[in-house]
């Protein structure tokens, strides 16, 4: 069965507290941490950007395993913050861990399930045999205006999936896919930050979308709640994904080691991977997993896995929760300079 | 002058109704209204629409048009009147159809008000909201409706030493209300501690003192009593209407804890019908914040001034205290959509009156009174009904 073959994550080291942001608005920081259970959130450094963080995590799952670049036949990279409009960011992936030329590649873009897309290409062509290895990334240098609520969650980060048949470490069993047409954040082509629909992000977007996908695919499996260690759902902000596991019948046990959001913030994109990354960490032979992503305008992707006796021959010391403690403190004053939103004014 | 009773009402649950236009939330209150007063359209001289935001948040002026379009009354060229003053437009726009029927030009009218302000941003509705206060003075400058009605509440702590608990148990109340009205935005029970430490939004009013800005409508029909007995219509009478005027900002006023226009159209209300506060069995008042519930009960003459919030908080505005307030849960829990609003501040007194409210009735409720205002109370509108 087609499935996991190896995973890379990757956090920048850099993050600021909820607090800091909130002082300089003269908001509540307590208040807004609370509200949204997010308390810092990550910040790519002045020289990282979507390339860089999926080059990142993407050699840290190579790197797992015996392969190299002759075995990856697809590259796919989800984002909605690729650095370039035209020209793509899986080009420089692919590159970067000698996969050229003889590959296929291209970069996915529907808000913060780009990636989860991504994993369903590659795990239709491995099927079909196209392929032996596909890679899938999800990763995201997301932007939040200043002063606006999504300042507050909006991080970086992202992972890679490579999937495959052979020496799987956890199996896809059951994939589908919940769409519609419901806008409920968007950005423009030359806009700088993305809009919002502020509550409407959540009833008619995030949760009848997450809910519908989750339940239809355990409907799939033919599973329930009790059957699986873990559940991994997108996570915006740190309450949405609680209430929506809890809705669908899991419990804190199962919901917190996936759930990243309160300390790393929204990584979009790559919110789902390094939450799936977590628990691949330390999940177990056998234990099941249930993982449902969500990408606003909008639709959800959901996935039934199985853990394999394989993934206890893989090299998973270095982990997503030691990246997350090496992160350091910055002001917002270096959060934005970082972030480009000091305006230099025009040169001379 | 002909009296004049409603005969039939139609009202939505308020709230977050992002499946439906303005259009659907008209037609399906019309339709209600018109199926339980038992007419066709047929026999319909006039319709009148509160709305107060449509062209701002939904880019859409000639509500009135839209609304009698669909709900299918254009084919005999229905006369369709919009009637706007800010959170004030559906008890207005009652008025106007109550004047028009007292004063025999018709003889039944459709009155409804709908709003939708969850379809755009939250700074979006906050500024449409804003629109009801003085663009020049006010607005432009930076004041909120809630920091206008923060200066206000602070006024009348200064002078009455009204606390934070009392007006969280204005919200309490309410909310205690709400639970028992199954379409209400909020109907859930919150206590005072809860309340009182709910974000602060502009010093005092934390975020619970604040009325919702909800989507939602309401209709009824009215109808001359004297056309309403022959159809045997189960009817409740407007007995009283009064409206008043008060300056549009809030600092040409001379005191800040008081919100005259409501005083005034109260007292030309109670003189109408020749009745007096203590005659009413329950009121439905304007609550857009706590302190404009606290302020609007001392101007009717509930409560002498400054005594309104320490009663309250006595629980004499409870269900069950002596003059039960926004049994509905008023607009802090029932949901406040601007033109729909005085609309169904009617509906629930006619509930009322007519025995209909159910686990939140009021026992032998005969006569209510539905208190409106827009802006900080520069446009006043009240009537009081009787069960006939």
């Amino acid at each position: 069965m087609s499935g996991i073959v190896s995973y890379g994550a990757y956090v920048p080291i850099y993050k600021i507290e909820t607090g800091e942001i909130a002082s300089v608005w003269g908001a509540d920081g307590s208040a807004w941490a609370r509200n949204l259970n997010v308390y810092s959130k990550s910040v790519p450094g002045p020289d990282e950007d979507v390339i860089t963080i999926s080059v990142e995590a993407t050699r840290q799952a190579m790197k797992r395993t015996n392969l190299n670049g002759d075995h990856i036949g697809a590259i796919y990279t989800g984002s909605e913050s690729h650095p370039y409009a035209v020209k793509p960011t899986s080009t420089i992936v692919a590159e970067a861990i000698s996969a050229t030329p003889h590959l296929t590649a291209a970069d996915y873009e529907f808000a913060c399930k780009a990636g989860t897309a991504a994993i369903q290409t590659c795990l239709g062509m491995v099927g079909d045999k196209q392929i032996e290895n596909g890679i899938a990334i999800g990763v995201d240098t997301s932007q939040g205006a200043p002063g606006d609520a999504l300042e507050y969650s909006a991080s970086a980060g992202g992972g890679a999936l490579i999937i495959g048949k052979k020496n799987v470490i956890a199996e896809i069993n059951h994939t589908t896919s919940y769409t519609t047409d419901t806008p409920d954040f968007w950005r423009r082509e030359g806009q700088k930050y993305p809009r919002h629909g502020g509550r409407f992000t959540g009833k008619p977007a995030f949760f009848k979308h997450v809910m519908n996908c989750g339940m239809k695919t355990m409907e799939m499996a033919g599973s329930k709640p009790e059957d699986y260690k873990f559940i991994v759902t997108h996570q915006p902000n740190g309450k949405f994904p609680i209430r929506a596991a809890k809705s669908l019948g899991f419990t804190k046990e199962q919901f917190e080691t996936g759930l990243l959001t309160p300390r790393i913030g929204n990584t979009y994109s790559g919110a789902i991977f390094l939450g799936l990354a977590a628990i691949l960490d330390i999940a177990k032979p056998g234990d099941r997993i249930l993982a449902v992503a969500y990408g606003s305008g909008a639709g959800s992707d959901g996935f039934d896995i199985t853990v394999t006796d394989h993934i206890t021959k893989i090299d998973r010391t270095e982990t997503t929760e030691k990246m997350i403690e090496k992160m350091k403190i910055i002001n917002y004053a270096t959060y934005a300079k970082y972030r480009g939103k000091l305006n230099m004014g025009a040169s001379k | 002058m002909r009296d004049v009773s409603i005969i039939g009402t139609g009202i939505t649950k308020f709230g977050e109704l992002w499946d439906k236009s303005l259009r659907q939330l008209g037609l399906e209150t019309g339709l209600a209204a018109i199926s339980d007063a038992e007419i066709t359209s047929k026999d319909i001289d006039a319709l009148y629409i509160g709305n107060m935001a449509a062209g701002s948040t939904l880019q859409q002026e000639h509500v009135s048009a839209l609304i009698a379009d669909y709900c299918g009354l254009t084919e005999q060229n229905i006369p369709a009147t919009r009637v706007e003053a800010a959170s004030a437009s559906g008890g207005l726009a009652l008025r106007q159809a109550y004047m028009a029927i007292a004063g025999g030009f018709i003889d039944i009218a459709v009155v409804g008000g709908a709003e939708k302000m969850t379809d755009v941003s939250d700074s979006e509705s906050t500024y449409a909201i804003s629109m009801g206060s003085d663009e020049q003075w006010e607005s432009k400058a930076g004041a909120t409706f809630t920091s206008l009605h923060a200066i206000i509440a602070q006024s009348h702590m200064n002078k009455y030493g009204t606390t934070r608990e009392e007006l969280s148990a204005i919200s309490s109340k309410n909310h205690y209300h709400a639970s028992m009205n199954p379409l209400a935005q909020f109907p859930f029970t919150l206590n005072i501690e809860v309340i009182s430490n709910s974000g602060m939004v502009s010093s005092p009013l934390r975020m619970l003192d604040c009325a919702p800005n909800s989507d939602g409508a309401a209709a009824v029909v009215l109808c001359a009593t004297e056309k309403a007995k022959r159809m045997n219509k189960k009817s409740i009478k407007i007995i009283g209407s009064g409206q008043a005027s008060d300056t549009l900002s809030l600092h040409h006023r001379k005191e800040l804890y008081k919100l005259p226009a409501i005083g005034i159209a109260a007292k030309r209300a109670f003189q109408s019908c020749n009745k007096k506060p203590k005659d009413l069995d329950l009121i439905e008042i304007h609550d857009n914040y706590t302190i404009s519930e606290i302020i609007a009960l001392e101007e009717i003459g509930i409560f002498k001034p400054g005594e309104a919030a320490k009663k309250s908080f006595e629980g004499e505005t409870k269900l069950g205290g002596k003059i039960p307030v926004n049994t509905s849960g008023g607009l802090k829990a029932r949901g406040h959509a601007p033109g729909a609003t005085g609309i169904a501040q009617i509906i629930e007194i006619v509930q009322q009156l007519r025995g209909e409210a159910g686990n939140r009735q009021v026992k032998n409720a005969k006569i209510g009174m539905a208190e409106n205002h827009g802006g900080t109370a520069a446009t006043a509108v009240v009537h009081i009904l009787e069960a006939e």
